[in-house]
């Protein structure tokens, strides 16, 4: 039997030592009726049939590496070193469980403590935890904290509309038994002092994003403050793009109290939508107070440095019903892979992809906007994604760019219509470093294609 | 020998993996939003492949030996899970990429949401849930909207049994709702007479761990079950011990209404040193509509001559999305991978093995280490890491006794109803060799504590470190790499 061991003799030696007859007799304690159901499942199939049958399901999708893609809106097709997956694939790093044994996990707590270290430096802030299960968990988690940091007393919780739509949608599920009052509306065009006016004394945080869902960059000089006094110390949550991050100033730098985001970018392939990465920073005041693990250094009782997870009096293993969350297993794998992502490019290289992505989308729009009848929406700055405003319903432009030239196939931007009803004929289009100017050059001459 | 931090290898003007070089036009950056510095490492990537590979070392791991972690299901994580899951045609697929174009991968997340309907007895699933602590919270946001939306608002306590995991508890005020914990009895089970005596029309429900955290199924679960269902609450299963019991019993068919299962731990996909995991979450017929959206279907429009197609569907009541995009998709191919190599009849054998491993190595250390509850267990079996004659070892010190002997520690100190606890998961895939040798090192720790208890208090000393300062940790948190 595939990966169980037992002879036929061994078995029989073990019951016997047990003291029993059979297998069967180990569940005498199951309601009969109960036991031993039919379970409609297939004939089992060799390692090697899996295989082939994996390989053509896997054949039937078409993989966004092979084919020009602007698809973004929250998942990011950004190249990733060999090195990274090198690492995740050795057996010591992914077939470990949770640190709790310290002295025999070194290596997975000393590289979650260089995750919070990188991390804390991307968003400019004190302390980061060892990761929640994606950007909306993240954001929902922050929510959260403010909630605590002000014992449940605060009940308003500020949403800038472009945020996330799935963001927007996790919050909503998490908080649903919290009594909590969600604001901010849906109007995208929601500037960032009408959302700041919204915030009063009964504020728990205000949360946004940038760059945000429509790509747009915000200026955050002087955000935090304003709500910290318009809203006595609300907390202000600022949801970043890490790569993002690598160019421009830290939302920590603008005085943030939590930074969170979507890390998939950091080496993460697309994967179909996970598994992917939430990272989260917050301020050294609010350590206490943070969900999720935490690494910290320490020494051993010879003195020689280790790392152990500490302040877990915050988590539900030891506080239970008090716990800041029930979070237990988090990304530890994935936090893994940005670590070494971020090593692998480090100072120079970091920023560097941040600029191509910059660049690149930049020369997109410009190539786009040229094309009669679609135009770039520029009411703010932009990093690595933008609207085009469309001559048609974006469904039929995909479709068109996916199959309607002879020899091109081109996966395209993301229909806003699905999320915001008014937004039609708009499509959010993504670019990164992988895309060449060739591809780039091509979608331009696809949507000309289009017009005739 | 310490391993320095990667900032630490650090050296200035040192650069790593290159990027692509520029093909477009540069354009005006933002200047008064660009940051200064950003003080990540400056490496080489011989630097980074030594400096992780040295810190894999210093790693106790499934791959390196047995790692009995009670309530974990360390089994072996096979090797072909890592290739399915790498196949370029599911890792490199964007997940808003348009139905027509991904209906493989749809294929895969709706053939195992079938499975694990067909495993647990249940009528519904969603796969979304990205943990088992997230497929706990979907479980308990179901039941308070299913209360609410019959107008049974005042349903606001769930009972939790004193043996349960933290996260039960831990979920349950996260939803907003009050637990009553419920104790054991002498036999380990939910003591049925407190379970009475709580019931009343304020319960949403019980979340109920069956094998619960002694390893013993609950042999009173039809009464449970009735008593709750009686009162009009519902009953959430905790999956975390499905090992135990895939191929064995549903527990749908036994009435539990909402159940997590941990594909990280039943159905192989690798723990990661921490994650990412996998709680899918199944459902009886009564609570299909308030799965979190979207779950994959079968397109309902197609004819019969069609082709099957799959969508992704939005139940009528759902509770709401718990993260962005579907799941974790790449632990879902791997758990798929698993279940399709098995089939019903290697599901069956693996729970049957799982549950022998445990009661064979509770039977050679069984009258050394004391058994507060003395009956056939299922998966894993807990016993009190204390002796008679040797007042001054404790659990931790046999957890880090067995270091120095190579293999990794029990879960220790949970569950919190038993003594000094060493909670013993050995899983199926451990041969009879594993196991022997597992009881002889405990059998020798036993005898170590009575005559050289000091070889236990300095425990580990064959270990990349000493036993660690927890105390300095949590009072002086130095928590980054200070520049």
């Amino acid at each position: 039997m595939v990966y169980i061991p037992h002879t036929d003799a061994e078995r029989q030696v073990m019951l016997a030592a047990i003291g029993v007859e059979s297998l069967e007799e180990l569940f005498w304690d199951i309601p009969e009726k109960f036991r031993y159901p039919q379970l409609d499942l297939p004939e089992p199939l060799s390692e090697m049939e899996a295989l082939q049958e994996l390989q053509f399901l896997a054949g039937l999708n078409l993989n966004a590496n092979t084919i020009p893609t602007f698809l973004g809106a929250g998942a990011y097709r950004h190249w990733v070193p060999s090195v990274v997956d090198y690492v995740i694939s050795r057996g010591e790093f992914y077939t470990a469980y949770t640190p709790y044994q310290a002295e025999v996990s070194q290596g997975t707590l000393q590289a979650i403590f260089e995750y919070e270290s990188m991390i804390c430096d991307l968003t400019g802030m004190d302390v980061a935890n060892a990761s929640h299960y994606d950007g909306a968990t993240a954001a929902a988690e922050a929510v959260i904290q403010a909630y605590n940091v002000f014992r449940k007393k605060r009940t308003k919780i500020v949403l800038a509309p472009t945020i996330h739509p799935h963001y927007r949608q996790t919050i909503g599920t998490y908080t649903q038994g919290m009594g909590l009052e969600i604001v901010g509306g849906d109007d995208p065009s929601t500037t960032m002092e009408q959302l700041i006016e919204l915030v009063d004394e009964q504020t728990a945080c205000l949360i946004l994003q940038t760059p945000d869902f429509l790509g747009q960059l915000h200026d955050l000089a002087g955000v935090a403050d304003t709500v910290h006094a318009r809203g006595k110390d609300a907390q202000v949550v600022v949801i970043a793009n890490p790569i993002s991050l690598g160019l421009l100033k830290p939302p920590g730098d603008y005085g943030a109290d939590i930074v969170v985001g979507e890390g998939q970018p950091l080496g993460l392939g697309l994967n179909f939508g996970g598994p992917y990465l939430g990272f989260y920073a917050t301020r050294s005041q609010y350590a206490r107070q943070m969900a999720g693990r935490l690494v910290g250094k320490t020494v051993d009782i010879e003195g020689k440095e280790g790392y152990v997870m500490t302040l877990t009096t915050r988590e539900q293993h030891i506080r239970r019903d008090k716990a800041t969350s029930n979070i237990c297993s988090n990304q530890g794998l994935m936090a893994l892979a940005a670590t070494v992502y971020m090593a692998a490019l480090g100072k120079t290289g970091l920023r560097k992809v941040a600029e191509l992505n910059y660049h690149k989308a930049h020369y997109a729009a410009g190539v786009i906007d040229a094309v009669e009848g679609f135009s770039v929406v520029r009411r703010k700055p932009f990093f690595n994604e933008f609207v085009v405003r469309c001559p048609a319903p974006v469904e039929e432009i995909n479709a068109f760019l996916l199959n309607g030239i002879e020899g091109v196939e081109i996966i395209g931007g993301y229909d806003l219509a699905q999320d915001y009803p008014h937004l039609t004929n708009a499509m959010l289009v993504a670019v990164t470093e992988m895309n060449s100017r060739h591809e780039i050059d091509l979608l331009a001459e696809a949507l000309e294609a289009f017009n005739d | 020998m310490t391993e320095p931090l990667i900032y630490e290898l650090s050296s200035p003007g040192r650069e790593g993996v290159k990027p692509p070089q520029l093909d477009v036009p540069e354009s005006a950056l933002p200047q008064e939003w660009l940051r200064e510095s950003l003080p990540l490492p400056e490496v080489s990537e011989i630097d980074v492949v030594r400096h992780y590979l040295r810190l894999s070392q210093l790693n106790y791991a499934i791959d390196k030996g047995m790692y009995p972690l009670g309530s974990c299901t360390m089994k072996f994580n096979p090797k072909i899970n890592e290739v399915t899951a790498r196949l370029p045609g599911f890792a490199g697929i964007h997940p808003l990429q348009h139905t027509d174009v991904v209906q493989g991968a749809l294929y895969v997340i709706y053939t195992l949401q079938e499975y694990i309907k067909a495993i647990g007895g249940f009528a519904g699933v969603t796969l979304q849930p990205a943990a088992g602590a997230q497929g706990e919270l979907v479980g308990v946001l179901i039941m308070r909207k299913y209360h609410l939306d019959r107008g049974d608002v005042q349903r606001d306590t769930i009972l939790v049994p004193d043996s349960a995991h933290g996260t039960n508890p831990a979920t349950t005020s996260m939803s907003g709702l009050r637990v009553v914990e419920i104790p054991s009895d002498a036999r380990g089970n939910v003591d049925l007479d407190a379970l009475r005596s709580q019931v009343c029309e304020r319960i949403a429900g019980l979340m109920f761990t069956n094998p619960n955290t002694l390893g013993l199924f609950e042999e009173r679960m039809e009464d449970v079950v009735g008593i709750i269902h009686g009162c009009g609450g519902l009953v959430y299963g905790d999956g975390a011990n499905m090992n135990a019991l895939s191929g064995i019993m549903r527990p749908g068919d036994a009435g539990i209404d909402v159940m997590h299962f941990n594909l990280h731990k039943t159905f192989s996909t690798p723990h990661g040193g921490g994650g990412p995991g996998c709680g899918a979450v199944g459902v009886a017929p009564h609570l299909v509509d308030y799965l979190p959206g979207p779950i994959v279907v079968l397109d309902p429009n197609l004819e019969e001559e069609d082709d099957p197609y799959f969508i992704f569907h939005e139940p009528p009541k759902s509770i709401g999305r718990v993260k962005a995009f579907w799941g974790h998709f790449g632990m879902m191919v791997r758990a798929y991978t698993y279940i399709r190599m098995l089939g019903e009849v290697g599901l069956r054998r693996s729970a049957e093995h799982a549950v022998l491993n445990a009661n064979y190595l509770l039977s050679r250390i069984k009258g050394v280490y004391p058994l507060p509850y003395d009956r056939i267990c299922k998966h894993e079996f807990v016993v009190e890491g204390r002796f008679k004659d040797a007042p001054d070892v404790h659990a931790l010190d046999i957890a880090k006794r067995l270091i120095d002997y190579g293999v990794h520690p029990p879960t220790n100190y949970f569950p919190l109803i038993v003594p000094e606890a060493l909670m013993i998961e050995p899983t199926e895939t451990e041969s009879q060799q594993s196991l022997d040798n597992y009881a002889d090192i405990l059998l020798t720790i036993a005898e170590e504590a009575r005559h050289t208890p000091e070889l236990l208090h300095a425990a580990p000393q064959n270990a990349p470190v000493r036993r660690l300062d927890e105390v300095r940790a949590a009072r002086n948190p130095v928590l980054r790499y200070e520049h």
